[in-house]
Formats: structure tokens, sequence, C-alpha cells
């Protein structure tokens, strides 16, 4: 259960894959413009990267290391087609609005990597939580991203979450505040690196003040440095 | 006797930040009053807002990041900032455009690359851009010069229409803009470029009101200000000569040559001197010290390359007025810029003559 715990943790916030490994930056910071669009990406990545990792993990025994790589994005590639069409067949409209990004999965360097971090050296199980938990950080990061540019741009939440989850979602539409003009920034790429550097701020904040509790818990004696400066 | 041994620099400038900064924004004041009578008085509640946002933001940032609050924000750089965006921006736009830019320009562009001294942009000019982009239609909105507006606009006007998107009287913004005729105003150079795009030629378009003599109304007069301000500085030797004279001389040599070769579709050299924002980029924006080059022969250089931007996006770019754009991509360019023109440190031998 440790390991399930520890897994958790990273796949979440230590090791998250949008804040701190920096992977898959390019459809992040691209299709994070509503959070429909977030939430729609975020999904169809969780399940990639799930198939991925149980199938890396399931062959990973019988792949000569040399030719893993092709091996690897055969596998992902494969994973990303079905995604597509079965994206084509059901939400169409998301398909339409998300447009290149979705083959652009491929490319996307979170789901490589954990594939060739850590599915290739485990168990099926393991490799699975990971997954998850990997995916649902990417997600988030996705989501907070999607809902801070989707309030700033446009005053909603959950505009046109409709295509994504049926019609029903329509009443998911939640409109903040109603401006006349829109602040366009948010909506532009620029306002995408602004608000993820932002983010990453926002955590290197609660880490530093997690750190200085600890250290505080533990009554830990800083060590006086007598002898110049630290170099 | 004694000899005292002390390490360089052993030439002083008595002259500080702050002393330096004030005279800056002091030397705009010439162009602030031209603009006050001939274009009305938005441009000081402006100031004022610009002003007030400034400093709240820079002492707030400052309190998070725990650094002194009162001795810098006596270094007036945050002043000189406001100031700068205050002016560029349209006079009679709506209040939350100069408070959103102003907060910009000192949290984001000043204060996160690690406040003055230490950022890559220039502050006034990076959050022009933020503002053009996110809102076009508002920092387009520029009322023709009073001369021109069919309805007399009062002190108290500019206050109503800047708090309330309507003069005290109920006009809105739009219903200002136009003359007597009715016919909507903008700026000379966005009413060129409109009329170009149509088809006219230079001349037919010069013959609407907006324009006089060479460049227009009212934007003369303020041109003049800007450089007779900048002129000062430069006696001052606050700012160094290089950098206006090669933005002034690039787009003057520039525009001289393509209106030679297209005369019906490029406006002369003195028009685009004497249009839009060019003496204030020159003198006041393009010369800030910190995102600027810092070496003489790139002085000359940044100061080329602004103007050869300017030149491009005004006729064939998409905006009408480009300074914004052009001092931040030559900002970019800095370092590189830097890099090339080391100046020989005194005592080695120049890099030619070392191979």
């Amino acid at each position: 259960m440790s390991q399930f715990k520890e897994l958790t943790l990273q796949g979440l916030w230590k090791n998250n894959p949008g804040l701190v490994q920096l992977l898959g930056l390019c459809p992040l910071l691209a299709v994070t413009a509503t959070v429909t669009n977030a939430l729609g990406l975020g999904a169809a990545t969780l399940l990639v990267l799930l198939g991925s990792n149980i199938a890396v993990s399931l062959v990973r025994n019988h792949v000569a290391s040399e030719i893993r790589i092709p091996v690897f994005v055969l596998i992902i590639a494969s994973l990303v087609t079905a995604v597509q069409l079965l994206m084509n067949a059901y939400t169409y409209d998301l398909y339409l609005s998300l447009g290149i990004f979705i083959p652009l999965i491929v490319t996307n360097c979170a789901i490589i990597g954990r594939a060739e971090a850590f599915a290739s050296k485990n168990p099926v199980l393991p490799s699975a939580i990971d997954a998850i938990m990997m995916g649902l950080g990417f997600m988030l990061v996705l989501l907070v991203l999607g809902a801070m540019r989707e309030v700033l741009g446009q005053g909603t939440l959950f505009d046109g979450a409709d295509l994504l989850l049926g019609d029903w979602a329509k009443a998911l539409r939640v409109e903040v505040f109603h401006a006349d003009s829109h602040f366009l920034l948010a909506m532009l790429p620029p306002g995408a690196f602004l608000g993820m550097g932002l983010l990453i701020a926002l955590k290197n904040v609660i880490d530093n003040k997690l750190k200085q509790r600890q250290a505080v818990e533990k009554g830990s004696i800083a060590r006086a440095r007598v002898t110049g400066a630290a170099q | 006797m004694s000899f005292k041994i002390a390490s360089s620099p052993h030439q002083h400038n008595q002259r500080s930040t702050a002393h330096i900064m004030r005279l800056v924004a002091l030397a705009c004041l010439p162009g602030i009053a031209v603009q006050a009578v001939l274009f009305g008085y938005g441009v000081l509640i402006q100031l004022v807002l610009a002003i007030v946002t400034a400093w709240l933001s820079e002492a707030l940032i400052l309190k998070l990041r725990g650094k002194p609050v009162l001795s810098r924000l006596k270094d007036n750089s945050a002043l000189l900032t406001a100031v700068l965006l205050a002016i560029a921006i349209p006079p009679y736009a709506p209040w939350w455009i100069i408070v959103i830019g102003t907060a910009f320009a000192i949290i984001m562009v000043k204060q996160l690359y690690g406040g003055l001294g230490n950022n890559l942009f220039n502050p006034a000019m990076a959050a022009y851009v933020l503002l053009l982009v996110s809102f076009p239609l508002q920092m387009t909105q520029w009322l023709p010069p009073l001369s021109l507006q069919s309805v007399d606009l009062t002190p108290l006007d500019a206050v109503c229409s800047i708090f309330t998107h309507y003069s005290c009287s109920g006009f809105s913004l739009p219903q200002l803009q136009a003359n007597i005729d009715g016919i909507t105003m903008a700026t000379p150079l966005d009413t060129l470029r409109t009329d170009l795009s149509r088809g006219l030629t230079l001349d037919e378009s010069l013959n609407r009101p907006v324009f006089f003599a060479f460049a227009g109304t009212g934007w003369l007069w303020l041109n003049l200000a800007y450089l007779a301000g900048g002129l000062l500085l430069i006696q001052q030797k606050i700012i160094s000569w290089r950098i206006p004279l090669a933005v002034i001389a690039s787009l003057f040599v520039l525009s001289a040559i393509a209106t030679l070769a297209a005369p019906d579709t490029i406006a002369g050299p003195l028009f685009h001197l004497f249009s839009g924002g060019t003496m204030l980029a020159a003198f006041f924006i393009a010369t800030d010290p910190v995102s600027a080059s810092t070496t003489n022969k790139g002085r000359l250089v940044y100061g080329a390359l602004i103007g050869l931007l300017v030149f491009l996006i005004r006729n064939f770019g998409g905006y009408p007025d480009a300074y914004a754009f052009a001092v931040l991509l030559a900002n970019m360019a800095v370092p590189l810029i830097d890099y090339y023109t080391r100046p020989r440190t005194y005592g080695h031998r120049p890099r030619s003559e070392l191979k």
C-alpha cells in the first residue's frame, strides 16, 4: 500500500508531469483556452497513458532493449489512433475543436517518458497505477490552467461542455462575470505561458512553505557556516 | 601628502537614479501640456490613475519580496513607467485600461524579473502591447484634436468619459470621435492606412481635416514638444544622443527612399517623423537605460533596428503605429547586439588584430 501512496504523491504533486517535469507543454499550452478542451485532451491523454503503460509493462521482458523505443512509439501510436477514432465517433465537435492536438498526443513526452522510466522496469499493476496518477496530474494542471484562462478571457466556466459530455452538460456552464470586452491575452498563447509560469511559481511557494513547516516540526538545527560564503 | 588608493570607478556621477528618473519625467511635461491643451484633459486623469496604480503595485510586490519599500519607491522608476504608459495610451480610454496596464508593467514585466535593472523588456511598452493585443477596440479610440471635435469637451467631461464610458452630457466615445459632418475620425496614421487600403492615393488622403501641413493636426505640435523635451535630456547628458539619432535617421532614410520609389502609397519622411509616437519613442522610450543597448556602437545598431521595424510595420504590417512592437523586438536583440559591439578594453588590442 505504501507503494500506491508513493505513486499517487509522485504523479499528482512531487513529480507532476505538467508542473515539475514540464513534459507535454505543447498541448498543455495550446488547448487550455477553455475547461472543456482541457478536460477532453486530459482524458484522452490519460487513456493513452494507461494503455501504453500496461502494454509496455506486459512486453517489457520480451523486447530487446536496443529496439525498445520504436516498439514503445508503435504501441503509443496505435493507442492514439484508437482514441482519435473514438473521439471522432462519439464527441465529434470536441474532435474538431481539439484538431491536430489529438494525433499529437503521440509526441507527448509525458507518455513515452513514463513508458521508458517506469513501465519498462515495473510489473503491470504499479505501472497502471503510475499511469493513472500521472495522467490525473497532467489533467489537473490542464484543468486549472483552462479554468484560469477561460474565466479571465471569457468570464465563463465549462463553456461548451455539452460537446464532450452530452446535452445535459449545458447546465454546467457558469457565467462568472459578464464583460463587454474580453481579456483577449488570456485566450492567446502568451496568456498560456504567463498562466503556466504563475502555476509553477505557486507550486514552488507551497513546497517552500511545507518544507519550512517540516523543518520547524522536526526542530532541525541549521548548521552555522563559519568559513566564507557558500559557493 | 597622502595618496588614497581606491578601486575604480574613479570618476563619479553625482546624479542618483531618482534624480535621473525625475528629470526624464519632467522632460515629458511639454509633451503632456501640449496633449492636454490640444487633445483634451483625459491625459491628466490617466497620469494620476497610472501613478497611483504604479506606486501601489510596486509597494505591494516589494512588501511580498521582503525588500525595503519606501527607498525603492523613491527611486522614481515606477513613476516614470507610469508616466510613459499614461501618455502612450488613448487619453479617453476607460479607467481599467490604464490600471491593468500599469499593474502588469510593474508586477509582471519589472518586479518578476527582479526589479529595476533586471527587466529584459521595457515595462511601459510591454504593457502597451498587452493592452493593444487584449483590448484592440479601446486602445484605438483616439479622439481627434479639440479644434476638430464637434462637441466641446470640458475637463469634467474627461472624468465622466474615463470612468463611465460616456461624457457628462451623455456622448459615447464613437460619437465624440465624429466631426461636425458625423464622420468618425481616427489618428492621422490610422486614417492614412485605411485610405491607402481603399485605393486612395497619398495626396487624396492628405486632404482630410485630420492632416495639417506635412503631418497630423495636433500631432505635429505634440511631436515637436517631445522633441524639445528630448533635446533637453541630451543637453543635460541624461540620455545618449546615439539612440534617438539612430531611430530618427533610419526612419528618415528608409521612408525617403521608399517615398521616392512609391510616391503614391508611402508617406514621406517628415510625415513619419512627426506622426504617432516617433519623438516620444525615440527620446523617452527607446533610451530606457535598462532594456536598451549599453555600448556606443550597439546603441546606433539598436536605434536603427527600431527605425527599420517601425518603417516596416507602419507601411507593410498590421498596425498603424509600431513603436511598442519595435522596441520590444529590439529589446530581445540587445544581448546579441551588446555581445558583438563590446568596446576594446583599455590596454588590449582590438579583436581583429589578435588573429
